[in-house]
């Protein structure tokens, strides 16, 4: 086992110890087809807790976003996200002469899936943001592609803001059927639709739309 | 009384076995029973193939799963000896707190308390245990802990719903934490004539706590009585309450009489003991369940994800301390 396996494996190991990490694939079975993986932000352990809920061969082709100045900024940040998740980074900082999309469709034209959360920013108000448009371009440009949405239930608690320390609290992520962008479907409206498929996700939130068995 | 003479001519090489020789004897029983019981459903698997009885097999075949956890849990307490078992109770209770919080909603505010009562009195409840100190093993939490709570909880500025925050995590320690690390303690009791043979008095506790379950849980459905509480059990009866308890005093009787050389009346009083509170400690945590919202369990359904080990230890979080302490209070035993 490489150093970056072992740390991946103590990582979901954590993860799994303090949260449980349960997947709950409703809308759809883990397979390995190419996806973009789209859910809630409320904590940094958000894109941990999905990585660890994913099973072990999916996970070496699910990648993460990361912000480049973040975290290429020490040794072992960089590490991290570019041995253990093999994160794609991308700028924050908006140059007129790159497409800030432009790291992610590179990965996707490599065939890798993505987890992204578009609403940009962590939120703690329960109901998600608005969703910003990166999604929207993604499913434009690359209609082949699956689009799932993810709900992340309990995570706030796990970590309030400002805390370090988690407190163990089982959570859960749920996987919803997946979607497509329709033909003459405008920007609003695709958005709106992505951010009530995660919504709708919400335990509790499926007594509105009747929850499909799970095919696995 | 040729009943009884017969009784003790079968159990009696038993009864002249040592302690060890005993449990081992105990465990290749336990995992026989189990390997056939497999067996046999893996056969009925082969031969039926129709759709109908298709979720309740898969039923079966997921709370026989648990069992041989279960039971490979309790092997390896015993053959790990005293730290062993402490600490895969630890384990155990940790997950069984995990599920207790999820369950009950927790403010921000409430995080630096539960840090306190996950990674600090969790373990050292339990390393008080393995000490054997059972003079500070039974008051550190309803002494020590009871006030360490809210004074962290105060301190943290947030005086909405004070009470109701903090009896809900105190609470959650002593059912999952204390009550539970009941569990390893009887492991480490000096039983007069029985010295050593602690894991005889938890497989008892066990045993017994399980056995209770079943039979009500069988009388129930066969007797079809009132409920006595309809909003919070609908199958919960006296008299299924009674069927389980008797089933569970013959249980504990002869596995009382022929490994620990209790009295009848010493292992019936005790098993009835022991039964009695593991039944209504279950029934008083589906009255928390329906507090918190939770009307199923398991993966489908599930607001949390919670896996359901709460439901399945919740008997010997309640049974474990009263039984502990009937014991040592009954034959007056020095800590």
């Amino acid at each position: 086992m490489t150093r970056p396996e072992a740390m991946g494996l103590l990582l979901t190991t954590i993860a799994r110890l303090i949260t449980g990490a349960q997947g709950h694939w409703k809308g759809c079975p883990p397979k390995a087809e190419q996806r973009i993986y789209f859910a809630n932000h409320q904590s940094h352990l958000d894109w941990v807790l999905i990585w660890a809920a994913l099973p072990k061969d999916l996970r070496s082709v699910t990648r993460p976003i990361a912000a480049k100045d973040y975290w290429t900024s020490g040794r072992f940040k960089h590490w991290l996200t570019r041995e253990v998740f093999n994160a794609v980074y991308v700028n924050r900082q908006r140059t007129d002469d790159q497409d800030p999309l432009e790291p992610l469709a590179e990965a996707l034209k490599r065939g890798d899936s993505l987890v992204i959360f578009p609403e940009g920013t962590r939120s703690n108000k329960g109901l998600p943001m608005p969703f910003k448009s990166g999604l929207y371009h993604l499913a434009e440009q690359f209609p082949q592609v699956q689009l799932i949405p993810a709900w992340i239930d309990n995570v706030q608690r796990v970590m309030p803001k400002g805390e370090v320390v988690p407190v163990p609290i089982l959570c859960t992520v749920t996987f919803g059927a997946p979607m497509q962008l329709q033909p003459g479907e405008d920007k609003r409206a695709f958005l709106e639709r992505a951010r009530n498929a995660v919504v709708g996700l919400r335990p509790g939130g499926e007594r509105d739309a009747p929850a499909q068995r799970s095919a696995a | 009384m040729s009943f009884i003479e017969t009784l003790r001519a079968l159990f009696d090489p038993l009864r002249r076995l040592d302690g060890s020789q005993q449990v081992q004897l105990l465990f290749v029983v336990l995992f026989g029973v189990l390997l056939t019981i497999s067996a046999y459903a893996a056969m009925r698997t082969v031969r039926e193939e129709d759709a109908e009885g298709d979720a309740l097999r898969e039923r079966f075949h997921r709370e026989l799963r648990a069992v041989w956890v279960t039971a490979v849990i309790f092997w390896l307490a015993w053959v790990s000896g005293t730290v062993g078992a402490t600490l895969l109770f630890g384990i155990v209770s940790f997950l069984a707190f995990r599920e207790y919080i999820t369950l009950l909603k927790t403010r921000a505010s409430d995080h630096r308390s539960l840090l306190l009562a996950f990674f600090v009195v969790l373990p050292l409840q339990f390393v008080l245990v393995g000490s054997g100190d059972f003079g500070m093993f039974s008051v550190f939490i309803p002494v020590y802990v009871f006030i360490a709570i809210p004074v962290v909880s105060a301190l943290a500025g947030d005086p909405e719903r004070f009470l109701e925050r903090n009896a809900k995590i105190q609470w959650g320690i002593m059912v999952c934490i204390y009550g539970l690390s009941h569990a390893p303690a009887l492991l480490l009791l000096n039983l007069p004539k029985a010295s050593g043979k602690g894991a005889f008095l938890l497989f008892l506790l066990v045993m017994v706590a399980a056995t209770a379950q079943i039979a009500q849980e069988l009388a129930s459905r066969r007797l079809r009585r009132r409920p006595v509480a309809r909003q919070i059990d609908r199958s919960f009866s006296y008299a299924a309450l009674g069927v389980g308890v008797l089933a569970a005093a013959v249980v504990g009787v002869v596995l009382a009489w022929t490994t620990l050389g209790f009295k009848v009346p010493q292992a019936l009083a005790m098993s009835m003991i022991a039964a009695a509170s593991g039944a209504f400690g279950e029934f008083v945590m589906r009255a928390l369940k329906k507090d918190a919202g939770v009307r199923h369990w398991g993966n489908a359904a599930s607001v949390t994800g919670a896996v359901g080990l709460l439901d399945r230890v919740a008997p010997i979080c309640f049974a474990a301390p009263v039984f502990f302490h009937s014991v040592v209070w009954y034959f007056q035993l020095r800590p």
